[in-house]
C-alpha cells in the first residue's frame, strides 16, 4: 500500500504526460478506468523512503462532465480516495487554466498548483508573482520545469506537507456573485446528499446547475422531494439574470481570474510575433499548406518503409533459418510440422512487421509531439468532413490503418467525439494494410504481371472509397442526430524529446508484438491442428478437418467464382489473420509460396483472382482487429456490425467484379 | 447585419458581444473561456477555407464555419 495517493490534472498539452513520466520512470501500469473506454495510467515513485501513487487524470479544459474524460476526472476527485491533486499549468496559458483550477478546488479537494512551461511564458512577455498567486488563491503554487525535472522534488516535498495539515485544506471560494443567496437556500434543502468528499456547497452548485449525475444522486437520497423546490429556485435565478445557473457562474469563474490576474500576472502585449506564429505561416499556408502536408505525411510513410525494410529482411532471415535448424534438430515429421508450418510460418511472417511498425508509430509521435499533428488535422478537416462527415482528427487512425488496421483502432482513443470513433472505426478495415499486401503480390504477380502495379493500387482506391462511403453512410443514418462540432486547440510548437517519443512508441507499438504472441500464435496452432486432424491423414488435404469445414463452405463462393475447397479454407484462415492467407495456400498445395505460380491458375481466371483479392481486402484484416474494436468501443453490438459490415460489404463487392466480369465477357 | 467572426479577415480582430453556439458545445467554448467582452483575433483560415483559427485568452483554436458564423462580435 502506498503511503500516499496523489491525482494529476490538467489541461492538454500543458505538459501533464512528461510530469507523470518524470515522476514515475517506467514504473507504470497503464489500463482502462473501470467500465470506461477511457486510458487510466497510474504510477509509483518513492520520495524520501515513502511510497507515492500517482494517478494521471485524462487531460480537460474542465470539470463539467461533457464526455467521459470529465466524468473519469470528476469521479476520481470526488470519489476516489485521494491525498491530493496536482494540478499542472502551462504558464503561457495561465487564464484558460485557472479555470480547471477553481473546478477542482470547488470540490474541496486538497490542491496543489504547478506552473510548467514558465521560461517560455516569460519569453512571451508573461511575468507572473508567484508568491502573491499563492496567496490570492490560498493554495501551494510551485514551479517546475517538466522536461527538465526542475522543482519537482520541491513539489512533491510541498504536496506531501500539505496532506499533514489538514486544517489549511479547505479554501473558501466565493465568486462575489449574486448566486450566493442561492447556493446558500440550496445548500439547506440538500444536507443529506452526499457526494464523495465535496463540500455541500459544491453539491447544492452542481443541483443549482442541474448536474445530470449529482441530481441521480440527490433522487436516490432522503432530500429528494426538496428537489422541486431547487428547480424553482434556478428557475427564479434564471429569470433574475436572464442566463442559464450554469453560464452565470462560468462568467464568475472568469471574473474571479481576471481578478487573479491583474494581482499577479503581467501580461504581454498583444501583437508579439511569436515563433509558433511564424511556423505556421509556413506550415499552414494559404497556398503552400497543403503540400507540406502532403509530402510530410508522404515522408513518415516513405522513411518507415525505407529505415524498416533491411530489418524486416533480417528477421525473416532469422525466423528462415531458425525453422531449418529446427527442421534439422526434429527431423521431418509431426514436432517440426507444427514449429515451422504452424507457429513460425504464422507468427513469424507477422513479427517481420514489427520494425516497420514501430518507427511508423515513433514518426508519428515525434510529428504529434511537436505539435504538427493538430495542424494536420486543421488542413484536412474540410476535405475529411465533405467526403466522410468526420472530423480531421481522424485523418491519422485512418492513415495508420494503411500500416495496421489494428493500430488505426487504437488511435481512435483520441477522437473525443463518440460519433465520429464509431464512424471511423467502422471505416477502418477497408483501408489495405500491411498485412493485405502479400496476398496482392502473389495474385496479381501471377494473373495480371504487365498491369500488377495498376491492379494493386485499383485495389488500394476500391478500399479508400468504401471506406468513405461507409463512412459517409453512418454519419448520416445511425448519427443523423449528432452534430459532430469541430474544436481543437492549436498547441504551441515546442521540440519533442526523444524519451517521450520512445515512451509513446513503445506504448502503441507493444501491442502489436502481444497480438502476435496471443491471437496470430493461436490462430495458427488451431489451423496446424485442423489441417492434421483426424490422425494419420495427409497435412492439409481435403480429408482433414479444415478440408472439410472448407467443402462445407466452398459452394457459398460459386457466384464469386472461387467455389473451391482450398479458396474456402484460405477465406476461413484470413479472417483469423489476412498475414495467413498465402501460407494457407502454399500449405493446402503442399509447393510451398514459391511453387503456387504454376498451381493457381489452374483454379482462378484472372476475374476470379480479382475477385478473390477484392473479398480479402474487404473481409477486415483479422480476429486481433475486431478484438481491439470490442475492447475501443466497450461494446460487442459495434464489433458485431463492423464484422458483418465486412463479411457482407466482402460478399456483395466481390459479386459484382464477378458477375459483371462475366457479363461484360472477361470471363 | 450582425457581425460574427466569420466576417473578421485573417489577422483582425473583435469583441465577442455573446457566441450562439447551443448545447455542450456552446458550454464548452465559454468554458474555454469564450466569455463575453473577451477580445477574439482571427489569426487565419485553413488552405481550403476552412476550418479557421482563432485567438482567444492567448491559445488558438481551430473552428468551422458553422461555429464561427454563431460568434457574434460587438
Amino acid at each position: 500500500m502506498a503511503d500516499y495517493k496523489f491525482l494529476l490534472a490538467g489541461n492538454p498539452n500543458v505538459g501533464k504526460s512528461t510530469l507523470f513520466n518524470n515522476l514515475t520512470g517506467m514504473k507504470q501500469h497503464v489500463g482502462n478506468w473501470p467500465g470506461k473506454t477511457v486510458e487510466r495510467k497510474a504510477g509509483s515513485f518513492t520520495f524520501e523512503g515513502q511510497e507515492v501513487e500517482l494517478v494521471d487524470l485524462p487531460g480537460n479544459y474542465s470539470l463539467t462532465p461533457y464526455s467521459v474524460e470529465e466524468i473519469v476526472s470528476r469521479d476520481a476527485i470526488v470519489l476516489e480516495d485521494n491525498d491530493a491533486v496536482i494540478n499542472i499549468i502551462d504558464a503561457e496559458n495561465i487564464q484558460r487554466n485557472l479555470y480547471l483550477t477553481l473546478q477542482i478546488m470547488e470540490t474541496g479537494a486538497n490542491t496543489v498548483l504547478c506552473v510548467n512551461l514558465l521560461n517560455f511564458a516569460e519569453d512571451a512577455g508573461f511575468k507572473i508573482d508567484i508568491k502573491k498567486l499563492e496567496k490570492t488563491l490560498g493554495i501551494p503554487v510551485i514551479v517546475v520545469d517538466a522536461r527538465e525535472g526542475d522543482g519537482i522534488d520541491e513539489l512533491i516535498k510541498r504536496t506531501i506537507q500539505t496532506t499533514k495539515d489538514k486544517s489549511d485544506r479547505k479554501v473558501e471560494l466565493t465568486y462575489g456573485t449574486d448566486l450566493d443567496s442561492e447556493i446558500e437556500e440550496v445548500t439547506k434543502l440538500c444536507s443529506n446528499v452526499k457526494v464523495g468528499t465535496a463540500p455541500q456547497e459544491w453539491v447544492a452548485t452542481k443541483l443549482l446547475e442541474d448536474d445530470e449525475e449529482v441530481v441521480s444522486i440527490a433522487e436516490e437520497s432522503s432530500d429528494k422531494n426538496n428537489l422541486n423546490k431547487i428547480i424553482d429556485i434556478r428557475k427564479k435565478a434564471e429569470d433574475k439574470f436572464d442566463d442559464s445557473v450554469d453560464d452565470v457562474l462560468i462568467d464568475a469563474r472568469y471574473d474571479y481570474i481576471e481578478q487573479v490576474m491583474k494581482e499577479c500576472v503581467k501580461r504581454p502585449s498583444d501583437n508579439k510575433t511569436t515563433l509558433t506564429d511564424k511556423i505556421d505561416k509556413v506550415l499552414v499556408n494559404r497556398f503552400i499548406g497543403f503540400p507540406i502536408f502532403l509530402i510530410i505525411m508522404f515522408l513518415v510513410f516513405e522513411l518507415t518503409f525505407v529505415i524498416g525494410a533491411p530489418y524486416q529482411d533480417i528477421i525473416g532471415l532469422l525466423f528462415e533459418k531458425l525453422g531449418a535448424y529446427l527442421l534439422s534438430v526434429f527431423g521431418e515429421g509431426l514436432i517440426s510440422s507444427f514449429l515451422v508450418n504452424g507457429v513460425i510460418g504464422g507468427v513469424g511472417s507477422v513479427l517481420t512487421f514489427v520494425p516497420i511498425i514501430f518507427i511508423l508509430f515513433f514518426l508519428l509521435s515525434l510529428i504529434e509531439d511537436c505539435g504538427y499533428l493538430a495542424r494536420a488535422a486543421f488542413v484536412i478537416d474540410r476535405v475529411m468532413h465533405t467526403f466522410m462527415g468526420i472530423s480531421g482528427k481522424s485523418f491519422i487512425p485512418l492513415i495508420l490503418g494503411f500500416g495496421c488496421n489494428v493500430a488505426g483502432v487504437m488511435a481512435t482513443r483520441t477522437l473525443a467525439n463518440e460519433s465520429d470513433r464509431i464512424t471511423t472505426i467502422l471505416a477502418l478495415p477497408f483501408i489495405s494494410c500491411s498485412a493485405r499486401v502479400p496476398i496482392y503480390a502473389l495474385f496479381a504477380g501471377v494473373f495480371f504481371e504487365s498491369n500488377q502495379a495498376v491492379v494493386t493500387f485499383g485495389l488500394y482506391i476500391l478500399g479508400m472509397i468504401i471506406s468513405i462511403i461507409v463512412a459517409k453512410v453512418t454519419k448520416s443514418t445511425i448519427f443523423k442526430e449528432e452534430s459532430a462540432p469541430f474544436i481543437m486547440e492549436l498547441p504551441p510548437y515546442r521540440i519533442p524529446t526523444l524519451k517521450a517519443s520512445v515512451m509513446h512508441m513503445w506504448e502503441r507499438g507493444s501491442m502489436f508484438i502481444k497480438k502476435a504472441g496471443t491471437i496470430i500464435l493461436g490462430v495458427c496452432i488451431i489451423v496446424w491442428v485442423l489441417s492434421n486432424l483426424p490422425p494419420g491423414v495427409a497435412e492439409a488435404s481435403s480429408e482433414s478437418v479444415l478440408g472439410m469445414i472448407g467443402s462445407v463452405f466452398a459452394p457459398l463462393f460459386v457466384p464469386l467464382g472461387f467455389g473451391f475447397w482450398q479458396a474456402a479454407v484460405a477465406i476461413l484462415t484470413g479472417l483469423l489473420a489476412k498475414e495467413t492467407v498465402v501460407s494457407t495456400f502454399g500449405t493446402l498445395f503442399g509447393v510451398g509460396e514459391d511453387g503456387l505460380g504454376s498451381v493457381l491458375p489452374v483454379l482462378f481466371t484472372p476475374l476470379s483472382a480479382l475477385s478473390y483479392m477484392a473479398f480479402c481486402l474487404v473481409s477486415g484484416p483479422c480476429a486481433a482487429h475486431f478484438g481491439t474494436v470490442k475492447q475501443e468501443t466497450n461494446s460487442w453490438k459495434w464489433t458485431a456490425i463492423s464484422f458483418c459490415l465486412c463479411l457482407v460489404l466482402a460478399y456483395v463487392v466481390s459479386l459484382i467484379i464477378y458477375q459483371g466480369g462475366l457479363l461484360l465477357g472477361y470471363g | 447585419m450582425v457581425k460574427t467572426v466569420n466576417d473578421l479577415m485573417p489577422g483582425e480582430s473583435g469583441i465577442v458581444k455573446k457566441h450562439r453556439v447551443k448545447g455542450s458545445l456552446g458550454k464548452h467554448l465559454r468554458e474555454m473561456g469564450l466569455i463575453n467582452g473577451t477580445r477574439i483575433k482571427l489569426e487565419r483560415k485553413a488552405p481550403l477555407g476552412y476550418p479557421v483559427e482563432i485567438r482567444i485568452q492567448g491559445f488558438s483554436l481551430a473552428l468551422r464555419k458553422e461555429e464561427a458564423q454563431l460568434i457574434e462580435l460587438e
